[in-house]
């Protein structure tokens, strides 16, 4: 290999270029660059050896129509938004502004970095979007347009909503808290009942229009649990809150000593920290896991009546339609062959890892990959029975299953809260009945008791802890996608993988010993080099110092050929031997004139930790088993490498299901990791699901975890800081019920002043944070 | 008094917040912190 890279992409040129570029389009960008004199650009950058490399598409233009997602306003400007995939660093954000800017027409481009959205506005007579937009093409990003109203506004405006309300009840509480301070001081010092009325009066001000404000988002969390018959931690919160202002008003009205709008309004403010941080971390993770799903979404090619060719999102294709898929692509829908033959690479959604030979007349559905040779389809009908239809239908049975799952909160508060108001309850009647207490005294204890035990450090325990540990996974590129997927990882004890694409990498490779001769390998490669079969690419990329024969002709579903030389790569059919149901794995057959054919075997290689991952997981004592719907041999074969003994193969989604609901009903607690379409229902089905980001969408999606790279590390990684996490969630629990333990008794004989309230709240708070805290050191 | 003050200079800060909030100045908390590192001469806006 070269030590040079390319002065575009970073990328290594093949040592069969000269030059300083690896192929033509970082050249053409290159130059483009430096034209516009915007060659500072290499200068500026640091690559981010993670994200893809700005690498040009030669037919990115062609991929997708920008018009059908731009929105003209009345003044004749017209705007787009499109996610940006490519960028490095501050860099590119500079350097795709100025060559937007430097367009015709254009009045505003801007983009966001953690979003990674770019927003494009111009005067929609001076320019088409496609123009302005191929510089940005041209130089390597890739562009997909989106629809602003349909992603992430929710979960955007609950954010933003969040974060007002904790600039409010910042804003109030520490206004509240000088004033109580003060008051405080009163308590020790002279302060007369007229002054301590007048700070109350103000204090209330302050803080009973904040608490009516930000209490909201627990209030509404409260009701909706309350209507559905549940508890969760926000009705002790939202109880609590309402109770101590009514209390507080009451005395500031009747001149009391104590009033608890401090201990109300800074309550709030805590967590709404907690609460805003919990959104803001697992909405970055959404957020990435939408954006590398609009990436995939692929156009369709659509044949008109009269022979034009349209660019279409699949969804919009009605059945009955003609498509035409090109060699290369990824088929977008579910149909029939009506003209061609090829090669269909199936292995996302049956998992097989060897193509299989389609011609007219065959079912090809949406996911798989066309390889060798144009094919046109017709549309399958739309809700039939179709395999997609089937899958999702078997993904969303699977999924009720799985929603009844509570989270550990939940759990305890439904027992915290009964406990606290009977508490509550005895504390009143105890001192009416026993205390000779009159009852406005009775009543001030009872809600005593109710605010210090109002769960501030109970509910903080939780999101604090997720705070800390998804922001740590999302740094090594593991996305948590929901809120109780680090609960039910730290239970899994089995785990289930899937085959192709998940334990391996999904890519066969050349079998380095075979009968061949270096010679030979370089032959076959001249010729693999004209076909997109996974099986010739791997051969080319084992002699990467071949080139490309001449008159090679690729015959879909059997093989290549140079007919003049009398040369063949192919199949066993194609070379003419008997397929006598030895073949152990794929393979490929070359054959000369005048020479016996040789036998070129791949097999699908496991990721290079898959070895190591399955020692682990057994050191941790997890079982590991592998459902593949892989063929026996292969699956088998696997198996035994990684030393995984307990094993099936040929299973379709419903047997992965059946499987996993046999384990269920073992007691086991199932982390299914998979890729496949045929996972999708199993991943749904399972205890906690984890998912390659080179799984397809629909796995993606129901996955709990997402992680990206080649290696397998992450599983551990992932399953290490849940368990951490449920240990120190498990320690901030007993932390925050211990305070209330010293402290209930406390409140039940009347002695907590509004003072040793917000001391015991801030310092069980605190103590709950910097305890998860530890979980961001001490990485193995 | 110094109530008031207090009370009116907090207000002020929440609604400057608040302001800051609603024009957009959170949506990018990372790419601000990159941008400033580049600075250009040429006006950002050109017509060619």
């Amino acid at each position: 290999m070269s030590l040079s890279v390319c002065r575009h992409c970073g990328g290594a040129i093949p040592e069969s270029l000269a030059g300083e570029f690896c192929c033509r389009g970082c050249e053409g960008a290159f130059r483009l660059l430096q034209g516009l004199g915007l060659e500072q650009y290499y200068l500026r950058r640091s690559v981010d050896p993670k994200a893809r490399p700005l690498r040009p598409d030669e037919d990115a233009l062609q991929i997708h129509d920008f018009s059908a997602h731009v929105t003209v306003d009345d003044t004749g400007e017209a705007s787009l938004h499109l996610m940006v995939e490519g960028l490095h660093c501050g860099a590119c954000i500079w350097l795709i502004e100025s060559l937007l800017n430097k367009q015709p027409g254009v009045t505003w481009a801007r983009v966001n970095m953690t979003t990674r959205r770019l927003v494009l506005r111009w005067r929609q007579d001076a320019a088409r979007p496609g123009d302005i937009l191929a510089p940005v093409l041209a130089v390597g990003y890739r562009l997909v347009p989106y629809d602003p109203e349909r992603l992430g506004a929710e979960t955007q405006r609950q954010e933003k909503e969040l974060l007002r309300a904790l600039a409010v009840a910042g804003f109030a509480a520490s206004n509240v808290m000088l004033l109580s301070v003060s008051v405080w001081a009163g308590h020790f010092s002279y302060m007369g009942p007229h002054t301590r009325g007048l700070m109350h009066w103000v204090s209330a001000l302050v803080a009973l229009p904040a608490v009516a404000w930000c209490i909201r988002p627990f209030a509404r969390s409260a009701v909706s649990a309350l209507r559905a018959g549940r508890t969760n931690m926000d009705v002790p919160i939202s109880i609590g809150v309402t109770l101590a202002c009514l209390m507080s008003l009451w005395e500031t009205i009747h001149g009391g000593e104590y009033a608890y709008f401090d201990s109300a309004i800074t309550l709030l403010f805590f967590l709404l920290i907690g609460r805003y941080l919990d959104s803001r971390a697992r909405g970055r993770a959404r957020s990435t896991v939408e954006h590398l799903l609009a990436l995939d979404a692929v156009a369709v090619t659509v044949l008109d009546e009269d022979g034009s060719q349209r660019l279409m999102p699949p969804h919009k294709v009605a059945a009955g339609a003609k498509v035409l898929v090109a060699a290369g692509e990824r088929i977008g829908v579910d149909g029939t062959i009506v003209g061609g033959a090829s090669d269909v690479d199936t292995s996302l959604i049956t998992g097989e890892s060897v193509p299989v030979a389609v011609a007219v007349g065959a079912q090809v559905f949406a996911g798989t990959i066309n390889l060798s040779a144009p094919l046109r389809l017709v549309v399958a009908a739309v809700g039939e029975r179709t395999l997609l239809a089937e899958i999702v239908r078997m993904m969303e049975v699977a999924e009720q299953g799985r929603a009844r799952y509570v989270a550990l909160a939940d759990r305890v508060s439904r027992w915290y809260a009964p406990v606290v108001h009977l508490a509550a309850l005895l504390t009143f009647s105890g001192w009416t009945l026993f205390g000779d207490a009159p009852w406005q005294m009775a009543l001030l204890y009872a809600v005593a008791v109710l605010i210090i035990t109002c769960p501030c450090a109970l509910a903080l325990a939780v999101p604090v802890v997720q705070v800390i540990a998804s922001g740590r996974l999302l740094r090594q590129g593991i996305l948590v996608k929901s809120a109780t997927a680090l609960e039910r990882f730290a239970d899994a004890d089995t785990v289930v993988f899937d085959k192709t694409g998940t334990l391996t990498l999904g890519k066969p490779q050349l079998v380095a010993s075979g009968d061949w001769a270096e010679s030979d390998l370089v032959l076959a490669a001249s010729l693999a080099r004209a076909s997109r079969h996974p099986l010739a690419r791997a051969l080319v990329k084992a002699a990467p110092a071949s080139q490309l024969a001449d008159d090679v002709a690729e015959i879909p579903g059997m093989g290549l050929e140079i007919a003049a030389r009398g040369i063949r790569l192919g199949s066993r059919t194609f070379i003419g031997i008997a397929d006598d149901g030895a073949a152990q794995g794929p393979e490929m057959w070359l054959s000369r004139p005048g020479a016996a054919p040789l036998r070129f075997a791949f097999t699908d290689a496991p990721r290079p930790d898959a070895a190591q991952l399955v020692a682990d997981l057994k050191a941790m004592g997890l079982a590991v088993e592998l459902l593949s719907g892989d063929r026996a041999v292969t699956a088998g074969q696997v198996a035994a490498d990684l030393g995984i003994t307990e094993w099936r193969a040929g299973c379709t989604p419903g047997e992965k299901c059946a499987r996993l609901a046999e384990l269920a009903g073992m007691g086991r607690k199932v982390l299914m990791i998979g890729d496949g379409l045929n996972d999708a229902p199993a991943l749904a089905a399972a205890h906690v699901s984890m998912s390659p980001s080179s799984a397809v969408d629909i796995s993606q999606t129901v996955a709990d975890v997402v992680f990206q790279g080649e290696r397998l590390e992450p599983v551990t990684e992932t399953l290490h800081v849940a368990r951490k996490s449920r240990l120190l969630v498990r320690q901030n629990f007993i932390l925050a019920l211990g305070y209330n333990i010293f402290t209930v008794p406390l409140a039940v004989a009347g002695f907590v002043t509004p003072l040793i309230a917000a001391i015991a709240m801030s310092t069980s708070s605190l103590v709950v944070i910097g305890n998860a805290l530890r979980l961001s050191r001490g990485r193995r | 008094m110094l109530i008031p003050v207090a009370l009116g200079l907090g207000f002020a800060g929440l609604l400057a917040f608040l302001w800051a909030l609603k024009s957009g100045q959170f949506d990018d908390l990372d790419g601000a912190a990159h941008r400033i590192l580049f600075d250009d001469d040429e006006p950002p806006k050109r017509e060619v």
